[in-house]
Order: structure tokens, then C-alpha cells, then sequence
């Protein structure tokens, strides 16, 4: 197998907190140990409540953030260490397109000045190539030539994450990681926007990490998808897998609390008592387990790791094989199914 | 600006007209009778400071000993041709204040410029670097602060020798702590921003992130603040000639004015009067200007 576009080796993100005066402070492990991978041209979707830490995780492989520990191989070479001016390269192969369109625009600049930055900052040829490439952007998001000279407070929401877009393409990255890209805009211009990372990722071959708490567009967007609780990756399988048979009492809870959009469909939600334990002091052993309607007293003892426990499809929970046939989820499922 | 070329498959609704934010600015100003005011009174201190002579009736230097310490033309035994009569050597009072203006303006707007320049870099690295930088500009700032201007201005004239270049490094010296301060703060609201992270994903350096997206999103804080701070190095060139530290006679200066005047207050009140006033209304609208400018310039705000 040749080596994939990234590869993430126990990432580890702690932040450090206000704490006593001597002795050890307290740290936010907002990421805490995290395996992953995306191929080429591949679309990995990332979920979670907010607070896991999927954020952070994003951040940290587009490094806007350092790790506290681990490694991020980018086509097999180590960019978790990197300084900024080692990192001016990669920064080319890994772009980001950003939550809030609202905020993530230089409200001073205009949106040919905004497009024309990364060409300048990497010295992509002279003015006139980079006015030309700028032009070319513009079409590829779907936006008009003639509004390179306005500011981006003259574009409506789903206009701005276009330009963010395009300020992403500019560089011809190879990853972009995508932070909630959506989920700041209305229902009709989300469909657009994901309809344009799906043609562009066919035009251009990028590959995505799809960060987002939208089950249902993660669902339409990515190859496969890795669920996250307080810091750890809980499982992770291609799309169609993970949605018809969840494997981790948390997926599962997760995805019964999602929307049938069937009227006719009978709900199994499954109810989660209490809130996200805290980060800064999250259980011992399986992190689920003061909330897991399966929990034993095994789970806070022991910490399970990510195995597979079908071809492709890895989870990290330590009573899987008994749980096979005894799911809450699946007491309700029609027999004929 | 509508084009009537197709539509590209994505392409949502054109964009409505567009209208040049300056402009926006400026029309809301004109709309406040405050601000019309200070913009009147600007206008006519810029119109002295420019072409005195144009404006002046008389020549600020030509002395007469039989005009001497006569009061405003309108009042009794008031000269006819000097409308704010005349000071102790016989010099008409509104020449000297119109000739004065320039003086005053030159030296607050420099020092404004130097305490600009010293406290936006000093600011901008504090609130950008934070940490152990942060805390250093914060402890020379809170020395700065802690200094009496006019007593630090004292000390270093009576080494240096008062000269208008001296006076306008060290009017600036003594208020880059303020600017530095409000740099400071905008920093820190605009440094967490999206665009601001947007810019480094892209390999944007520090400097450049400083001052091409944090500078310009912080600069309408700045213009305002400049604005009240020019009032106040107006005030203080006034203190400062009015001690005899600023720029030195025969140069007509508004505190030097009042200087002169005021050994003659119980014979001719007019000779301190006049410039006293020309001080307070310039203080007044920049004051009302730089409020009246802080609210055009909030977006927050409703303008109706």
C-alpha cells in the first residue's frame, strides 16, 4: 500500500489551565490520543458533540495549533513539530475553510485582495498571472468576475464561504481541512455549498477532513467517518457501514438521536443522562462511561483501544462481542428486518 | 452595475448597489449639528494655519505704543479696524490668534503623529505577542503614565533648550502610553478573529498580520482616539507656552498670549480673553468631532 495523503499517530492536544501556584497544573486534554487517516482524494467526516475536541483536531493538522504530543505525517514526512517558516511549504497542501463566513473574511479587505494574499505570500508568479488566477477562482466557487473589487460585507453568508472557498483553492492544496463549514448558513445555501465541495473534489482530486456535528450532512459528504468523545477517536468505518450498524454504544446513541426524516419511522432515541464529563478530568478507563446505557464496572478500569473488530471498521469499546444482539436500538427493530 | 451576462449554475443573487463606506461616514456626520459645528470650527483653524496672512487684518509683529492694551472695537476707547483690541505692546489680538493657530495645530498634530506611530507599534506588539512582551510595554507604560508631563517637559527643556522640534518629540513622548493602551485592547478583540487564523493557514507572517489584517480593522478606533487626543496636545502646547516652555516669543502662541496678558488682567481682561477662547472652542470640536465620529463609525449603532 502506498503511504496515504495523512496520517495522524497518537495526537495528543493539552491546554494548560489556571491552577494552584506550585505543583502541577491542570490540563484540558482536548485532544487526547488520536489515530487517524485520509487518503487521496478521500473525504473523512469527523463528528461529535461540541467540546470533544474535533475543533482543536482540525486545527492542529492545518498547524494553527502545536501539539503537546504525537505526529502528523503529511505525505509520510512529520509536520507536527514544524516551525512557521518550515511549515510555509505545507501550508500550500493544507488549506482550511473556516465555521463563521461572518468572521473569517478581512472585513477590509476586498475579495480580489483577500484571493490574491496566498498567491503573493508564496510568490506565485507576477501580478498579472495572479489577477488571472484569481479570476479563475471566482468561477470555480461560482462567484462573478466583476466582484474582485467588492468588500465582503456586500455578500450574503453563503457568498462569503464561497470566497472562503476559493481563498482555500488558491494554493492548489491536496487536504483541506473543513471546520463546521455549514453549519452557519441556512438549510437551501448548506445543500450549495456541499453540492460545491463535492464537484470541486471531483475536479481537483482534494481530499477532505469534514469536521462537523451534522450527522446527516456527514453522512452525505464523506467516504468515511470517525466519531469523536472527549478527546479520543470512538470509532471510525466507511459511511454507509457506520450509519447501518454503529458499533460503539456512543454512535449509537448518537445516531438514534438523529432525525428520521420518515414520518412513519418509530424513534429509539436513546437518551443520554448527564452532560460531557470535563475535559480536564475525564473518567478513567472508557471516557463513555458515565454515560453508557451498557456500562460495567470493567469499563472505568480499563482503557480500550481502537481495534477493529470488523474488516474496516474500528471501535473502541471493551464489551463489543457481548453486546452483538442485546442493543437497545435493536430490541425495537422490526422482526422483518 | 448589473451585467446581463447568464448566470453560472451557483450563482446566487446579484449584489445590491454598492455605496463607498467613507461616504456612508461622512453623510452621517453631516447630519449631527455637533459635528457640523466641530467640522466649522476645524475648517477655519486649517484656513488660519494654512494662509494667515490672507486672514489676518494686521500684522501680528507691528507694535504701537499709542495703541497699546486697548480693548475689543466694539466696546468704548476701543480702536476702530482692531476687533479684539490690542496687547500690551500694541500688537492686534486677532492677528496674533489667526497666526497662532498655526504653531498650534503644527505641534499638536506632530505630536499626535509621534505618539501615534510610538503607541500603535508598542500596542500592536503587546496585544499581538502577549506574554512576556505584553507585560513589559504594560510595566514602561504605567512608568510613562506615572510621570508628570509638564515637570518631565521642565527637566528635559532646561537640558535640551526649548525648540519646536524638542517640544513636538516630547508632547508625543508623554502620550504614547494612551494610544498604546487603546492599540492594545483593539488588538486583543481582533486577534481571536477567523480571518485572523484564516491569514495564518495561508503562511501569512507576523508582520504582515499585523499590519494588513489587524491594523486596518483597528484604525477607526485609532482615528477617534486621535481625535480626542489631539484636543489634549492642543491643551498641553497651550500649558507649555503659557510656562514659557514652548515655542518662544515673538512667535504668536495661544498660551504665550494669555502669558502676556495676564500681568495686565486688572487693567485689560481682553489680552488673555481672547486666545483662552480660541483654545476652549478648538478643544470643544475636536472633542464634539471625535464623539460624533466614534458613533458614525459604529456599525452597531442605528443611523436613521
Amino acid at each position: 500500500m502506498t503511504t496515504p495523503l495523512l496520517t495522524v499517530k497518537g495526537l495528543k492536544r493539552h491546554f494548560p489551565t489556571a491552577g494552584p501556584l506550585f505543583g502541577p497544573k491542570p490540563t484540558v486534554k482536548a485532544v487526547d490520543g488520536v489515530d487517524l487517516v485520509v487518503g487521496e482524494r478521500e473525504t473523512l467526516g469527523l463528528v461529535g458533540e461540541s467540546g470533544c475536541g474535533k475543533s482543536t483536531l482540525g486545527r492542529l493538522i492545518a498547524r494553527l495549533d502545536d501539539p503537546t504530543a504525537g505526529e502528523i505525517l503529511f505525505e509520510g514526512k512529520d509536520i507536527a513539530g514544524l516551525d512557521d517558516s518550515s511549515l510555509l511549504p505545507v501550508r500550500q497542501s493544507i488549506q482550511m475553510i473556516f465555521q463563521n463566513p461572518f468572521a473569517s473574511l478581512n472585513p477590509r479587505m476586498t475579495v480580489g485582495a483577500i484571493l490574491e494574499e496566498p498567491l503573493i505570500i508564496h510568490q506565485k508568479g507576477d501580478r498579472a498571472k495572479r489577477r488571472r488566477r484569481v479570476a479563475e477562482l471566482l468561477d470555480q466557487v461560482g462567484l462573478r468576475r466583476e466582484h474582485v473589487d467588492r468588500y465582503p460585507h456586500e455578500f450574503s453568508g453563503g457568498q462569503r464561504q464561497r470566497i472562503g472557498i476559493a481563498r482555500a483553492l488558491a494554493l492548489e492544496p491536496k487536504l483541506i481541512v473543513c471546520d463546521e463549514p455549514v453549519s452557519a448558513l441556512d438549510v437551501s445555501i448548506q445543500a450549495q455549498i456541499i453540492n460545491l465541495l463535492q464537484r470541486l473534489q471531483r475536479e481537483l482530486g482534494i481530499s477532505y477532513l469534514f469536521i462537523s456535528h451534522d450527522l446527516s450532512v456527514v453522512e452525505h459528504i464523506s467516504d468515511r467517518v470517525a466519531v469523536m468523545y472527549l478527546g479520543r477517536i470512538v470509532e471510525e468505518a466507511e459511511a454507509t457501514e457506520i450509519y447501518r450498524r454503529p458499533l460503539h454504544p456512543y454512535t449509537e446513541a448518537l445516531l438514534s438521536a438523529h432525525p428520521e426524516p420518515d414520518p412513519s419511522a418509530v424513534s429509539h432515541e436513546i437518551i443520554l443522562e448527564g452532560g460531557v464529563p470535563s475535559p480536564v478530568n475525564p473518567p478513567a478507563g472508557c471516557h463513555f462511561t458515565t454515560r453508557c446505557p451498557y456500562v460495567r464496572e470493567m469499563c472505568s478500569q480499563t482503557t480500550p483501544q481502537l481495534l477493529e473488530h470488523e474488516p474496516d471498521h474500528r471501535a473502541r469499546c471493551l464489551r463489543l462481542d457481548e453486546l452483538d444482539g442485546n442493543r437497545i436500538t435493536e430490541r425495537f427493530r422490526p422482526i422483518s428486518q | 452595475m448589473t451585467s446581463t451576462t447568464t448566470l453560472p449554475q451557483e450563482t446566487e443573487d446579484d449584489l445590491p448597489p454598492r455605496r463607498s463606506q467613507s461616504r456612508i461616514v461622512f453623510a452621517r456626520l453631516l447630519s449631527k449639528p455637533a459635528a457640523v459645528f466641530g467640522m466649522v470650527i476645524v475648517v477655519m483653524l486649517v484656513a488660519c494655519a494654512l494662509v494667515p496672512d490672507l486672514i489676518a487684518p494686521h500684522d501680528p509683529y507691528a507694535q504701537s505704543l499709542i495703541r497699546r492694551l486697548k480693548p475689543p472695537s466694539f466696546l468704548d476707547q476701543g480702536v476702530e479696524g482692531y476687533w479684539l483690541g490690542t496687547d500690551h505692546l500694541g500688537r492686534d489680538t486677532l492677528s496674533r490668534i489667526v497666526h497662532g493657530a498655526r504653531t498650534t495645530l503644527l505641534v499638536s498634530l506632530f505630536a499626535v503623529v509621534v505618539s501615534a506611530v510610538a503607541g500603535i507599534w508598542a500596542g500592536l506588539a503587546a496585544g499581538f505577542f502577549g506574554g512576556r512582551t505584553d507585560a513589559v510595554i504594560l510595566r514602561l507604560i504605567d512608568m510613562q503614565l506615572a510621570f508628570p508631563v509638564v515637570l518631565l517637559v521642565i527637566a528635559i527643556v532646561a537640558v535640551v533648550g526649548p525648540s519646536l522640534t524638542n517640544l513636538i518629540i516630547l508632547m508625543g513622548l508623554s502620550a504614547w502610553p494612551r494610544f498604546a493602551r487603546i492599540v492594545r485592547g483593539s488588538v486583543l478583540s481582533v486577534r481571536g478573529l477567523e480571518y485572523i487564523e484564516a491569514a495564518r493557514s495561508i503562511g501569512a507572517g507576523k508582520l504582515r498580520i499585523m499590519l494588513r489584517h489587524i491594523l486596518p480593522n483597528i484604525l477607526s478606533a485609532i482615528i477617534v482616539y486621535a481625535s480626542f487626543e489631539l484636543a489634549r496636545m492642543i491643551l498641553l502646547e497651550a500649558t507649555l507656552s503659557f510656562l514659557g516652555l514652548g515655542v518662544q516669543p515673538p512667535t504668536p502662541t495661544w498660551g504665550g498670549m494669555i502669558n502676556d496678558g495676564k500681568n495686565y488682567l486688572s487693567i485689560s481682561w481682553a489680552v488673555s480673553l481672547f486666545p483662552g477662547i480660541a483654545i476652549a472652542l478648538i478643544i470643544l470640536a475636536f472633542n464634539l468631532l471625535g464623539d460624533e465620529l466614534r458613533d458614525a463609525l459604529d456599525p452597531q449603532l442605528s443611523h436613521d
